[in-house]
C-alpha cells in the first residue's frame, strides 16, 4: 500500500478556515492543541464568530447544541486525548439528533513521544463509533479540505454529528 | 452559610415563584427533578428538558445565549448536575454573557437516586465558585419571599452571568414528567424561535 505524503505547500487551517466560515459557522469552542493553534488563532480574531475557551472538551459538546437551539453553527476544535472526556455529553447530540462537527487532531498514532497519547488515541475511533458519532478521517491537507466541506454539510445539513480525525503525521511531529 | 439548617422551602413552589413573570425566557432544565420542577409549572415551546447529558444544563444555556443574545436565558438545573459542571462555571465566567442565569435548586442530595447528601451539604459553596469566576452576581435564597424578590432582581438586565442557589427541602414531589423525546422538544423549540425543522 502506498502511504500519503503531506504537502507543505497547503496551508490548511486558512483553508479549513476558509471552509468553516462558507458553512456558516458562528461558534467555535475549544480545548487548545498545538495542532489547532492556527485555526484557533483565526477564529479568535474574526468579530462574526463567537470563541469559547474550555476547561473540558464535553463542555463544548453543551454548548453547540444550545448554539443549535438558538439558529447557530458550532464547531469543537480538540485534540484526540479530548474524546475521551466526551463520551457521556454525546448522548445529548445523538438522542436530539443535534449537528455536530468536531475537528480532533490526533496524537499518538506517528511518531509520537509520549506513551501516555497511545491509548486513548487508539479508543478514539471505536468510542465515537460507539456512541454513535460518524468517524471521518484525513491523512492529507487537500483531503482534510474535502473531507470537512463534506462534513460541514452532513453535520449541519442532514443533522448528523461528525468526527473529523486529523492524521497526526499531517500535524507533523511535536518538537521536544 | 451552607452548613446552616436544612432548608424548609418547597422545590415547587420556588420553582413556580421564580417562572410566574418569565415572559419571553428560555429555559433549559437540568436531568431529574429541576426537568419535573420546569414541566410542573406548564409545559411549553421554550422550554428545553434535559434527562440526561449531567453537567451539560448551564453550557447548553450558554451556547443558546450566546445564540439569542436579545433573549434572556435561564438554566435551571440542581446541585449534583451543576456539580458535574464546576468547570463550566469557569467557562461562563470567561465567556461573560449578559443574558444567561443559572439557578440551582438545591436540596443538598442526589435525589433521583437515592437521596445521598451531596457536597454542597457538606459545605461546597456554588455561588462562591461562581464569584471566584468573576460572575456579575450570585446569591443564596431559603424563603418563599426571598425567591419572590429574586425573581423581581433578575428580571433587571445584568453585566455578566449570574449563579443564585435556591435552597429546598430534601423530597421527590410526584413527577411530572415532559416528553423524553429530544428530537421533538428540540425541533419545538427552534420553532418557537422561527427555525424550520431540517
Amino acid at each position: 500500500m502506498h502511504s500519503p505524503t503531506p504537502n507543505p505547500e497547503i496551508d490548511w487551517p486558512s483553508e479549513l478556515y476558509r471552509v468553516l466560515k462558507a458553512a456558516d459557522v458562528r461558534q467555535m469552542s475549544y480545548v487548545p492543541d498545538a495542532g489547532h493553534s492556527q485555526l484557533i488563532r483565526m477564529f479568535s480574531a474574526d468579530k462574526d464568530v463567537i470563541t469559547n475557551v474550555l476547561t473540558t472538551e464535553e463542555e463544548g459538546i453543551a454548548i453547540a447544541a444550545g448554539g443549535w437551539l438558538g439558529g447557530q453553527r458550532s464547531v469543537l476544535l480538540m485534540q484526540s486525548s479530548g474524546v475521551g472526556n466526551c463520551i457521556n455529553m454525546l448522548s445529548l447530540s445523538v438522542i436530539g439528533r443535534f449537528p455536530l462537527l468536531m475537528l480532533v487532531t490526533m496524537r499518538g498514532e506517528w511518531a509520537e513521544f509520549n506513551p501516555w497519547q497511545v491509548p486513548m488515541s487508539r479508543a478514539t475511533q471505536p468510542s465515537l463509533e460507539a456512541i454513535g458519532v460518524k468517524v471521518m478521517r484525513a491523512e492529507t491537507a487537500e483531503d482534510l479540505i474535502e473531507t470537512v466541506e463534506a462534513a460541514a454539510a452532513l453535520a449541519y445539513d442532514s443533522d448528523q454529528q461528525i468526527a473529523v480525525l486529523i492524521g497526526q503525521r499531517l500535524i507533523g511531529k511535536k518538537k521536544w | 452559610m451552607s452548613m446552616s439548617n436544612p432548608s424548609q422551602l418547597d422545590r415547587r413552589a420556588a420553582v413556580a415563584a421564580l417562572l410566574k413573570n418569565r415572559a419571553d425566557t428560555l429555559v433549559v432544565s437540568g436531568l431529574g427533578s429541576p426537568t419535573y420542577d420546569l414541566h410542573a409549572t406548564g409545559d411549553r415551546d421554550d422550554n428545553f428538558y434535559l434527562w440526561g447529558a449531567m453537567g451539560g444544563a448551564a453550557l447548553i444555556g450558554l451556547g443558546l445565549a450566546q445564540a439569542q443574545p436579545s433573549k434572556r436565558v435561564l438554566a435551571l438545573t440542581g446541585d449534583g448536575e451543576q456539580l458535574m459542571g464546576l468547570g463550566g462555571i469557569a467557562t461562563i465566567g470567561v465567556a461573560r454573557p449578559c443574558n444567561l442565569d443559572i439557578v440551582v435548586i438545591d436540596n443538598q442530595h442526589f435525589g433521583e437516586t437515592g437521596m445521598q447528601a451531596s457536597h454542597t451539604g457538606r459545605g461546597v459553596d456554588l455561588t462562591a465558585i461562581a464569584a471566584a469566576c468573576r460572575f456579575a452576581a450570585t446569591a443564596t435564597v431559603r424563603t418563599l419571599e426571598e425567591v419572590q424578590r429574586l425573581a423581581a432582581d433578575i428580571a433587571e438586565p445584568p453585566h455578566g452571568p449570574r449563579l443564585f442557589v435556591i435552597k429546598v427541602r430534601a423530597e421527590n414531589p410526584p413527577r411530572s414528567l415532559p416528553s423524553r423525546d429530544a428530537v421533538f422538544i428540540k425541533n419545538r423549540f427552534r420553532a418557537h424561535l422561527g427555525f424550520a425543522a431540517a
